[in-house]
Protein backbone atom coordinates (compact mmCIF):
# COMPACT_ATOMS: atom_id res chain seq x y z
CA UNK A 1 0.00 0.00 0.00
CA UNK A 2 1.11 3.19 -1.56
CA UNK A 3 1.70 5.97 1.95
CA UNK A 4 -0.82 8.09 2.03
CA UNK A 5 0.83 11.70 1.82
CA UNK A 6 2.36 10.76 -1.51
CA UNK A 7 -1.48 9.57 -2.50
CA UNK A 8 -2.55 12.89 -1.21
CA UNK A 9 0.21 14.83 -2.85
CA UNK A 10 -0.64 12.70 -6.08
CA UNK A 11 -4.08 13.56 -6.02
CA UNK A 12 -3.38 17.63 -5.31
CA UNK A 13 -0.47 17.29 -8.68
CA UNK A 14 -3.00 15.47 -10.40
CA UNK A 15 -5.99 18.28 -9.82
CA UNK A 16 -3.27 21.03 -10.67
CA UNK A 17 -2.85 19.06 -13.92
CA UNK A 18 -6.92 19.71 -14.79
CA UNK A 19 -5.70 23.35 -14.20
CA UNK A 20 -2.99 23.77 -16.88
CA UNK A 21 -3.48 28.16 -17.08
CA UNK A 22 -2.65 28.00 -13.49
CA UNK A 23 0.16 25.18 -14.18
CA UNK A 24 1.73 27.97 -16.59
CA UNK A 25 1.19 30.92 -14.66
CA UNK A 26 3.09 29.52 -11.38
CA UNK A 27 5.97 28.45 -13.99
CA UNK A 28 6.16 31.20 -16.16
CA UNK A 29 4.83 34.40 -14.10
CA UNK A 30 8.16 34.92 -11.70
CA UNK A 31 10.87 34.10 -14.71
CA UNK A 32 8.70 37.11 -16.55
CA UNK A 33 8.91 38.97 -13.27
CA UNK A 34 12.48 38.94 -12.76
CA UNK A 35 12.93 39.85 -16.52
CA UNK A 36 11.17 42.73 -15.61
CA UNK A 37 13.32 43.44 -12.79
CA UNK A 38 16.42 42.99 -15.08
CA UNK A 39 15.06 45.34 -17.52
CA UNK A 40 14.58 48.00 -15.16
CA UNK A 41 18.14 47.98 -13.25
CA UNK A 42 19.80 46.76 -17.17
CA UNK A 43 22.83 50.00 -16.38
CA UNK A 44 23.73 49.52 -13.21
CA UNK A 45 24.83 46.32 -10.51
CA UNK A 46 21.62 46.66 -8.92
CA UNK A 47 20.06 43.73 -10.29
CA UNK A 48 22.79 41.49 -9.52
CA UNK A 49 22.12 41.81 -5.82
CA UNK A 50 18.05 42.15 -6.16
CA UNK A 51 17.49 39.56 -8.46
CA UNK A 52 18.47 36.71 -6.32
CA UNK A 53 16.45 38.04 -3.75
CA UNK A 54 13.48 38.39 -5.86
CA UNK A 55 13.86 34.68 -6.89
CA UNK A 56 13.19 34.09 -2.62
CA UNK A 57 9.84 36.01 -2.75
CA UNK A 58 8.24 33.94 -5.77
CA UNK A 59 8.02 30.65 -4.14
CA UNK A 60 7.01 31.78 -0.81
CA UNK A 61 4.19 34.16 -2.33
CA UNK A 62 2.90 31.60 -4.61
CA UNK A 63 2.72 28.67 -2.51
CA UNK A 64 1.27 30.54 0.04
CA UNK A 65 -1.68 32.07 -2.30
CA UNK A 66 -2.17 28.98 -3.50
CA UNK A 67 -2.64 26.74 -0.26
CA UNK A 68 -4.72 28.74 1.71
CA UNK A 69 -7.01 29.07 -1.71
CA UNK A 70 -7.03 25.71 -1.92
CA UNK A 71 -7.23 24.59 1.83
CA UNK A 72 -10.16 26.53 1.99
CA UNK A 73 -11.58 24.84 -1.00
CA UNK A 74 -11.36 21.91 0.78
CA UNK A 75 -13.39 23.33 4.20
CA UNK A 76 -15.77 24.74 1.89
CA UNK A 77 -16.91 21.60 -0.34
CA UNK A 78 -17.00 19.03 2.21
CA UNK A 79 -14.26 17.22 1.07
CA UNK A 80 -12.08 17.66 4.09
CA UNK A 81 -14.60 15.98 6.31
CA UNK A 82 -14.79 13.62 3.67
CA UNK A 83 -10.96 13.29 4.24
CA UNK A 84 -10.88 13.15 8.13
CA UNK A 85 -13.80 10.46 7.91
CA UNK A 86 -11.68 7.92 5.77
CA UNK A 87 -8.68 6.30 6.92
CA UNK A 88 -5.15 8.18 7.77
CA UNK A 89 -3.78 11.09 10.03
CA UNK A 90 -3.92 14.66 9.57
CA UNK A 91 -0.28 14.38 9.26
CA UNK A 92 -0.53 12.85 6.08
CA UNK A 93 -3.50 15.22 4.23
CA UNK A 94 -0.72 18.39 5.58
CA UNK A 95 2.37 16.52 4.31
CA UNK A 96 0.70 15.58 1.37
CA UNK A 97 0.15 19.55 0.27
CA UNK A 98 3.71 20.41 1.47
CA UNK A 99 5.23 17.55 -0.60
CA UNK A 100 2.68 18.03 -3.58
CA UNK A 101 4.19 22.29 -3.91
CA UNK A 102 7.22 21.43 -3.13
CA UNK A 103 8.04 19.59 -5.94
CA UNK A 104 6.25 22.55 -7.67
CA UNK A 105 8.45 24.77 -6.18
CA UNK A 106 11.28 22.89 -7.57
CA UNK A 107 9.98 23.66 -11.39
CA UNK A 108 9.45 26.82 -11.00
CA UNK A 109 12.46 27.89 -9.12
CA UNK A 110 14.22 25.78 -11.92
CA UNK A 111 12.46 28.04 -14.71
CA UNK A 112 13.08 30.98 -13.04
CA UNK A 113 16.57 30.31 -12.48
CA UNK A 114 16.97 29.47 -15.97
CA UNK A 115 15.86 32.59 -17.53
CA UNK A 116 17.80 34.79 -15.01
CA UNK A 117 20.94 33.49 -16.05
CA UNK A 118 20.72 32.58 -19.84
CA UNK A 119 18.60 35.28 -20.44
CA UNK A 120 18.59 38.11 -18.05
CA UNK A 121 22.49 37.49 -17.46
CA UNK A 122 22.56 36.93 -13.41
CA UNK A 123 25.72 36.08 -12.43
CA UNK A 124 25.47 33.15 -9.90
CA UNK A 125 28.70 32.59 -7.69
CA UNK A 126 26.80 29.66 -6.31
CA UNK A 127 25.58 26.34 -7.67
CA UNK A 128 22.28 25.81 -8.90
CA UNK A 129 21.32 22.69 -6.83
CA UNK A 130 21.20 24.29 -3.71
CA UNK A 131 19.40 27.20 -5.03
CA UNK A 132 17.07 24.68 -5.80
CA UNK A 133 17.02 23.69 -2.55
CA UNK A 134 17.23 26.68 -0.72
CA UNK A 135 13.20 27.22 -2.78
CA UNK A 136 12.18 23.98 -1.93
CA UNK A 137 12.42 24.87 2.17
CA UNK A 138 11.22 28.64 1.13
CA UNK A 139 8.36 26.97 -1.08
CA UNK A 140 7.48 24.92 2.22
CA UNK A 141 7.60 27.86 4.59
CA UNK A 142 4.59 29.70 2.24
CA UNK A 143 2.66 26.25 2.12
CA UNK A 144 2.59 25.58 6.07
CA UNK A 145 1.67 29.31 6.49
CA UNK A 146 -1.01 29.08 3.51
CA UNK A 147 -2.52 26.01 5.70
CA UNK A 148 -2.15 27.74 8.51
CA UNK A 149 -3.37 31.33 7.66
CA UNK A 150 -6.25 29.72 5.78
CA UNK A 151 -8.34 28.30 9.10
CA UNK A 152 -9.06 32.24 9.64
CA UNK A 153 -10.45 32.48 6.87
CA UNK A 154 -14.35 31.69 6.05
CA UNK A 155 -14.48 32.89 2.15
CA UNK A 156 -12.13 32.75 -0.59
CA UNK A 157 -11.94 37.28 -0.59
CA UNK A 158 -10.63 36.90 2.79
CA UNK A 159 -8.06 34.17 2.11
CA UNK A 160 -6.62 36.79 -0.55
CA UNK A 161 -6.84 39.63 1.48
CA UNK A 162 -3.96 38.01 4.03
CA UNK A 163 -1.58 38.35 1.14
CA UNK A 164 -1.23 41.73 2.01
CA UNK A 165 -1.58 41.26 5.84
CA UNK A 166 0.87 38.61 6.31
CA UNK A 167 3.34 38.44 3.29
CA UNK A 168 3.49 42.26 2.45
CA UNK A 169 4.78 43.34 5.28
CA UNK A 170 7.43 40.56 4.91
CA UNK A 171 8.43 41.09 1.46
CA UNK A 172 9.26 45.30 2.81
CA UNK A 173 11.30 44.00 6.05
CA UNK A 174 12.88 41.34 4.39
CA UNK A 175 15.46 43.05 3.04
CA UNK A 176 15.24 43.53 -0.34
CA UNK A 177 14.83 47.26 -0.34
CA UNK A 178 17.02 48.22 2.35
CA UNK A 179 19.98 45.60 3.30
CA UNK A 180 17.90 44.57 7.20
CA UNK A 181 20.74 46.12 8.95
CA UNK A 182 20.76 49.31 7.65
CA UNK A 183 16.56 49.45 9.03
CA UNK A 184 15.66 51.16 11.94
CA UNK A 185 16.44 49.22 14.86
CA UNK A 186 12.84 48.35 15.87
CA UNK A 187 11.81 47.29 12.33
CA UNK A 188 14.86 44.94 12.38
CA UNK A 189 13.82 43.18 15.24
CA UNK A 190 10.63 42.75 13.69
CA UNK A 191 12.35 41.33 10.40
CA UNK A 192 14.39 38.74 12.72
CA UNK A 193 10.80 37.10 13.41
CA UNK A 194 9.52 36.85 9.87
CA UNK A 195 10.31 33.71 8.14
CA UNK A 196 10.74 35.07 4.69
CA UNK A 197 13.97 37.77 5.84
CA UNK A 198 15.68 34.24 6.45
CA UNK A 199 14.78 32.40 2.91
CA UNK A 200 15.65 36.05 1.37
CA UNK A 201 18.99 35.99 3.21
CA UNK A 202 19.51 32.40 2.11
CA UNK A 203 19.13 33.03 -1.77
CA UNK A 204 21.53 35.95 -1.65
CA UNK A 205 24.21 33.74 0.21
CA UNK A 206 23.86 30.95 -2.07
CA UNK A 207 24.00 33.45 -5.17
CA UNK A 208 27.09 34.89 -4.07
CA UNK A 209 28.36 31.50 -3.72
CA UNK A 210 28.60 31.15 0.21
CA UNK A 211 28.27 28.01 1.72
CA UNK A 212 28.14 26.10 5.28
CA UNK A 213 26.65 27.96 8.01
CA UNK A 214 26.30 30.82 6.52
CA UNK A 215 23.95 29.12 4.33
CA UNK A 216 22.93 26.33 6.73
CA UNK A 217 21.67 28.93 9.53
CA UNK A 218 19.09 30.64 7.15
CA UNK A 219 17.94 27.36 6.24
CA UNK A 220 18.02 25.77 9.45
CA UNK A 221 15.60 29.08 10.72
CA UNK A 222 13.25 28.47 7.54
CA UNK A 223 12.30 24.87 8.27
CA UNK A 224 11.91 25.57 11.79
CA UNK A 225 9.66 28.35 10.85
CA UNK A 226 7.79 25.69 8.67
CA UNK A 227 7.21 22.77 10.70
CA UNK A 228 6.27 25.42 14.14
CA UNK A 229 3.27 26.34 11.08
CA UNK A 230 2.46 22.88 9.99
CA UNK A 231 2.27 21.80 13.69
CA UNK A 232 -0.27 24.69 14.15
CA UNK A 233 -2.05 23.97 11.29
CA UNK A 234 -2.43 20.95 12.11
CA UNK A 235 -4.31 21.98 15.04
CA UNK A 236 -6.47 24.43 13.19
CA UNK A 237 -7.94 21.37 11.53
CA UNK A 238 -10.03 19.77 14.10
CA UNK A 239 -11.92 16.58 13.47
CA UNK A 240 -14.59 18.01 15.53
CA UNK A 241 -16.39 21.23 14.74
CA UNK A 242 -19.27 22.93 17.00
CA UNK B 1 -50.60 -3.50 15.39
CA UNK B 2 -47.65 -5.94 14.45
CA UNK B 3 -44.82 -6.95 17.31
CA UNK B 4 -42.12 -4.59 17.72
CA UNK B 5 -39.58 -6.74 15.80
CA UNK B 6 -35.96 -6.22 17.78
CA UNK B 7 -33.29 -6.60 16.48
CA UNK B 8 -30.99 -9.75 17.06
CA UNK B 9 -27.99 -8.21 17.29
CA UNK B 10 -27.05 -5.22 19.47
CA UNK B 11 -27.42 -1.62 17.99
CA UNK B 12 -24.76 -0.47 15.29
CA UNK B 13 -25.51 3.27 16.96
CA UNK B 14 -26.53 3.90 20.53
CA UNK B 15 -27.21 7.41 21.26
CA UNK B 16 -27.31 8.54 25.15
CA UNK B 17 -28.15 11.69 26.33
CA UNK B 18 -26.61 13.56 23.70
CA UNK B 19 -26.67 17.32 23.90
CA UNK B 20 -25.48 19.20 21.16
CA UNK B 21 -25.13 23.28 20.87
CA UNK B 22 -24.55 24.52 17.57
CA UNK B 23 -24.12 28.93 17.67
CA UNK B 24 -26.77 30.13 20.07
CA UNK B 25 -28.75 26.89 19.14
CA UNK B 26 -29.87 23.61 21.68
CA UNK B 27 -29.89 21.58 18.58
CA UNK B 28 -30.47 18.42 20.72
CA UNK B 29 -31.31 18.70 24.81
CA UNK B 30 -30.83 15.12 25.84
CA UNK B 31 -31.89 12.86 22.89
CA UNK B 32 -31.73 8.65 23.64
CA UNK B 33 -32.01 6.71 19.92
CA UNK B 34 -30.34 3.27 18.87
CA UNK B 35 -30.07 2.07 15.42
CA UNK B 36 -31.05 -1.86 14.71
CA UNK B 37 -27.64 -3.57 13.49
CA UNK B 38 -27.82 -4.57 9.40
CA UNK B 39 -31.13 -2.54 8.94
CA UNK B 40 -32.47 0.60 6.68
CA UNK B 41 -33.18 3.04 9.00
CA UNK B 42 -34.82 5.65 7.27
CA UNK B 43 -33.94 9.54 9.33
CA UNK B 44 -36.64 11.55 8.67
CA UNK B 45 -38.18 15.01 9.43
CA UNK B 46 -38.46 18.74 8.49
CA UNK B 47 -35.34 21.29 7.16
CA UNK B 48 -33.88 21.89 11.07
CA UNK B 49 -35.18 19.15 12.83
CA UNK B 50 -31.32 18.05 13.46
CA UNK B 51 -30.65 15.41 10.73
CA UNK B 52 -27.53 16.34 10.06
CA UNK B 53 -26.60 17.14 13.20
CA UNK B 54 -27.26 14.01 14.21
CA UNK B 55 -25.25 12.32 11.55
CA UNK B 56 -22.18 14.40 11.87
CA UNK B 57 -22.30 13.24 15.67
CA UNK B 58 -22.53 9.61 14.37
CA UNK B 59 -19.78 9.84 12.15
CA UNK B 60 -17.74 11.78 14.56
CA UNK B 61 -17.23 15.10 13.21
CA UNK B 62 -19.84 16.90 15.53
CA UNK B 63 -18.27 18.36 18.81
CA UNK B 64 -20.71 17.34 21.27
CA UNK B 65 -21.56 19.25 24.93
CA UNK B 66 -22.50 15.85 26.49
CA UNK B 67 -23.66 12.68 26.05
CA UNK B 68 -22.01 9.24 24.68
CA UNK B 69 -22.73 8.09 20.99
CA UNK B 70 -21.44 5.12 19.84
CA UNK B 71 -20.59 3.39 16.93
CA UNK B 72 -20.82 -0.37 16.71
CA UNK B 73 -19.49 -0.66 20.59
CA UNK B 74 -16.86 2.39 19.99
CA UNK B 75 -17.33 5.70 21.05
CA UNK B 76 -17.76 7.86 17.47
CA UNK B 77 -15.21 9.26 15.85
CA UNK B 78 -12.94 6.34 17.70
CA UNK B 79 -10.31 5.97 14.80
CA UNK B 80 -10.84 2.25 14.23
CA UNK B 81 -14.23 3.16 12.61
CA UNK B 82 -12.88 4.89 10.06
CA UNK B 83 -12.35 1.72 8.35
CA UNK B 84 -15.37 0.48 8.86
CA UNK B 85 -17.94 3.73 8.49
CA UNK B 86 -18.53 5.31 5.56
CA UNK B 87 -19.60 9.12 5.36
CA UNK B 88 -21.59 11.47 3.00
CA UNK B 89 -22.32 14.75 3.61
CA UNK B 90 -24.83 17.11 2.24
CA UNK B 91 -22.19 18.97 0.55
CA UNK B 92 -20.87 16.18 -2.00
CA UNK B 93 -17.49 16.29 -0.81
CA UNK B 94 -16.05 15.62 -4.50
CA UNK B 95 -13.06 16.97 -5.93
CA UNK B 96 -14.49 19.51 -9.16
CA UNK B 97 -11.02 19.56 -10.64
CA UNK B 98 -10.79 15.96 -11.33
CA UNK B 99 -12.49 13.20 -12.64
CA UNK B 100 -15.00 10.61 -11.48
CA UNK B 101 -12.84 8.02 -11.85
CA UNK B 102 -9.66 10.22 -9.88
CA UNK B 103 -11.89 11.35 -6.98
CA UNK B 104 -12.93 7.46 -6.66
CA UNK B 105 -9.57 6.06 -6.84
CA UNK B 106 -7.94 8.75 -4.38
CA UNK B 107 -10.37 7.89 -1.31
CA UNK B 108 -9.67 3.90 -2.45
CA UNK B 109 -5.85 4.55 -2.24
CA UNK B 110 -6.45 6.19 1.18
CA UNK B 111 -8.43 3.16 2.30
CA UNK B 112 -5.55 1.15 1.47
CA UNK B 113 -8.11 -0.30 -0.85
CA UNK B 114 -7.29 -2.73 -4.65
CA UNK B 115 -7.79 -0.43 -7.65
CA UNK B 116 -10.69 -2.98 -8.37
CA UNK B 117 -12.74 -1.19 -6.37
CA UNK B 118 -12.48 2.11 -8.64
CA UNK B 119 -15.01 0.50 -11.40
CA UNK B 120 -16.89 -1.62 -8.86
CA UNK B 121 -18.36 1.45 -7.13
CA UNK B 122 -18.65 3.49 -9.92
CA UNK B 123 -20.93 0.91 -11.63
CA UNK B 124 -22.86 0.92 -8.65
CA UNK B 125 -24.00 4.14 -8.96
CA UNK B 126 -24.65 4.14 -12.58
CA UNK B 127 -21.86 6.08 -13.57
CA UNK B 128 -19.77 4.18 -15.50
CA UNK B 129 -20.58 6.38 -19.11
CA UNK B 130 -19.19 9.69 -17.03
CA UNK B 131 -15.91 8.10 -15.48
CA UNK B 132 -13.55 10.01 -17.00
CA UNK B 133 -15.67 13.03 -16.95
CA UNK B 134 -14.66 16.28 -14.66
CA UNK B 135 -16.44 16.15 -11.88
CA UNK B 136 -17.28 20.05 -12.03
CA UNK B 137 -18.99 19.29 -15.72
CA UNK B 138 -21.46 16.88 -14.09
CA UNK B 139 -24.83 17.83 -13.12
CA UNK B 140 -26.52 18.04 -9.54
CA UNK B 141 -27.76 14.70 -9.27
CA UNK B 142 -24.63 12.93 -10.70
CA UNK B 143 -22.40 14.51 -8.09
CA UNK B 144 -24.84 12.91 -5.17
CA UNK B 145 -24.00 9.84 -6.99
CA UNK B 146 -20.01 10.27 -6.73
CA UNK B 147 -20.19 11.29 -3.52
CA UNK B 148 -22.30 8.01 -2.87
CA UNK B 149 -19.51 5.51 -4.90
CA UNK B 150 -17.32 7.00 -2.22
CA UNK B 151 -19.57 5.87 0.23
CA UNK B 152 -19.40 2.74 -1.06
CA UNK B 153 -15.68 1.89 -1.42
CA UNK B 154 -14.36 -1.16 0.83
CA UNK B 155 -16.26 -2.64 3.07
CA UNK B 156 -17.70 -0.53 5.85
CA UNK B 157 -20.13 -2.31 8.25
CA UNK B 158 -22.22 0.97 8.37
CA UNK B 159 -22.74 3.49 5.76
CA UNK B 160 -24.48 6.94 7.09
CA UNK B 161 -26.02 9.36 4.03
CA UNK B 162 -27.11 12.63 4.51
CA UNK B 163 -30.02 13.02 1.72
CA UNK B 164 -28.43 11.20 -0.72
CA UNK B 165 -31.24 11.07 -3.24
CA UNK B 166 -31.80 14.93 -3.73
CA UNK B 167 -32.11 16.42 -6.87
CA UNK B 168 -32.57 12.86 -8.25
CA UNK B 169 -34.93 11.71 -10.72
CA UNK B 170 -37.74 9.16 -9.62
CA UNK B 171 -36.03 6.61 -11.89
CA UNK B 172 -32.67 6.78 -10.23
CA UNK B 173 -34.54 7.35 -6.63
CA UNK B 174 -35.46 3.54 -7.41
CA UNK B 175 -32.31 2.68 -8.37
CA UNK B 176 -30.34 3.63 -5.49
CA UNK B 177 -33.20 2.35 -3.15
CA UNK B 178 -33.26 -0.82 -4.45
CA UNK B 179 -28.77 -0.68 -4.06
CA UNK B 180 -29.76 -0.04 -0.17
CA UNK B 181 -31.68 -2.63 -0.11
CA UNK B 182 -29.11 -5.08 -1.49
CA UNK B 183 -26.61 -3.47 0.94
CA UNK B 184 -28.70 -4.51 3.78
CA UNK B 185 -29.11 -7.92 2.46
CA UNK B 186 -25.04 -8.30 2.62
CA UNK B 187 -25.35 -7.02 5.88
CA UNK B 188 -24.91 -3.96 5.89
CA UNK B 189 -26.06 -0.90 7.57
CA UNK B 190 -27.29 1.64 6.71
CA UNK B 191 -28.76 5.43 7.94
CA UNK B 192 -30.44 7.52 5.47
CA UNK B 193 -31.72 10.46 6.05
CA UNK B 194 -34.49 12.62 3.86
CA UNK B 195 -37.36 15.21 4.13
CA UNK B 196 -39.22 13.14 1.39
CA UNK B 197 -41.51 10.97 3.03
CA UNK B 198 -42.19 8.38 0.35
CA UNK B 199 -39.38 6.93 0.87
CA UNK B 200 -39.58 5.97 4.20
CA UNK B 201 -42.09 2.90 2.79
CA UNK B 202 -38.52 1.48 1.16
CA UNK B 203 -36.80 1.80 5.19
CA UNK B 204 -36.91 -1.21 7.47
CA UNK B 205 -36.66 0.97 10.44
CA UNK B 206 -37.73 4.66 10.50
CA UNK B 207 -36.71 7.61 13.08
CA UNK B 208 -38.71 11.32 12.98
CA UNK B 209 -36.85 13.58 14.70
CA UNK B 210 -38.43 17.38 15.01
CA UNK B 211 -37.35 20.51 16.66
CA UNK B 212 -34.39 18.44 17.77
CA UNK B 213 -36.58 15.11 19.50
CA UNK B 214 -37.40 12.14 18.69
CA UNK B 215 -40.97 11.97 17.79
CA UNK B 216 -41.15 8.44 16.67
CA UNK B 217 -39.13 5.57 16.48
CA UNK B 218 -41.01 2.90 14.25
CA UNK B 219 -41.38 1.20 10.95
CA UNK B 220 -43.13 1.64 8.05
CA UNK B 221 -45.82 -1.36 9.10
CA UNK B 222 -46.84 0.48 12.20
CA UNK B 223 -46.32 3.50 11.10
CA UNK B 224 -49.43 3.68 9.07
CA UNK B 225 -51.35 1.26 11.31
CA UNK B 226 -50.95 3.87 14.11
CA UNK B 227 -51.66 6.67 12.51
CA UNK B 228 -54.65 5.21 10.32
CA UNK B 229 -53.26 7.39 7.10
CA UNK B 230 -52.84 5.96 3.74
CA UNK B 231 -49.42 6.96 2.97
CA UNK B 232 -45.96 7.82 5.13
CA UNK B 233 -46.66 11.43 3.85
CA UNK B 234 -49.73 11.70 5.74
CA UNK B 235 -48.96 9.66 8.36
CA UNK B 236 -46.21 11.92 9.65
CA UNK B 237 -48.61 14.75 9.52
CA UNK B 238 -50.30 13.09 11.87
CA UNK B 239 -47.38 12.42 13.92
CA UNK B 240 -46.37 15.99 13.91
CA UNK B 241 -49.77 17.50 14.48
CA UNK B 242 -50.32 15.27 17.38
CA UNK B 243 -46.74 15.71 18.90
CA UNK B 244 -47.51 19.62 18.53
CA UNK B 245 -50.82 18.86 20.22
CA UNK B 246 -48.76 17.06 23.05
CA UNK B 247 -46.58 19.88 23.80
CA UNK B 248 -49.22 22.63 24.19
Amino acid sequence: MRPRWLVTAGRILTQLSHDRRTVALLLVVPALLVGLFAWLYQSDQVFQRIGPMVMALFPFILMFLVTSVATLRERRSGTLERVLTAPGSKADLICGYALAFSLVAVLQTGVTVGFSVWVCRLELAGSVLQLLGVAVVDAVLGTALGLLVSAFARTEFQAVQFLPVFVFPQIILGGVFMPRQQMPRALELISDFMPLSYAIDGVSQVAAGQGGWVVGRPLLIMAAFAVGCLVAASATLPRRTP
Amino acid sequence: MTETVQPARPPIVSVRGLKVKRGRVQVFDGLDLTVGSGRLTGLLGPSGSGKSTLIRAIVGLQRIQAGQVEVAGLPAGHPDLRHRLAYSSQADGVYLDLTVAQNVAYFTRLAGRPASEVERVIEAVDLSGQAQRLAGRLSGGQLRRVSLAVALIGAPQLIVLDEPTVGLDPVLRVRLWDLFTRLTAQGVSLIVSSHVMDEASRCDDLLLLRQGRLVAATDPVRLLAQTGQPDAERAFLELIRRDQAAAR
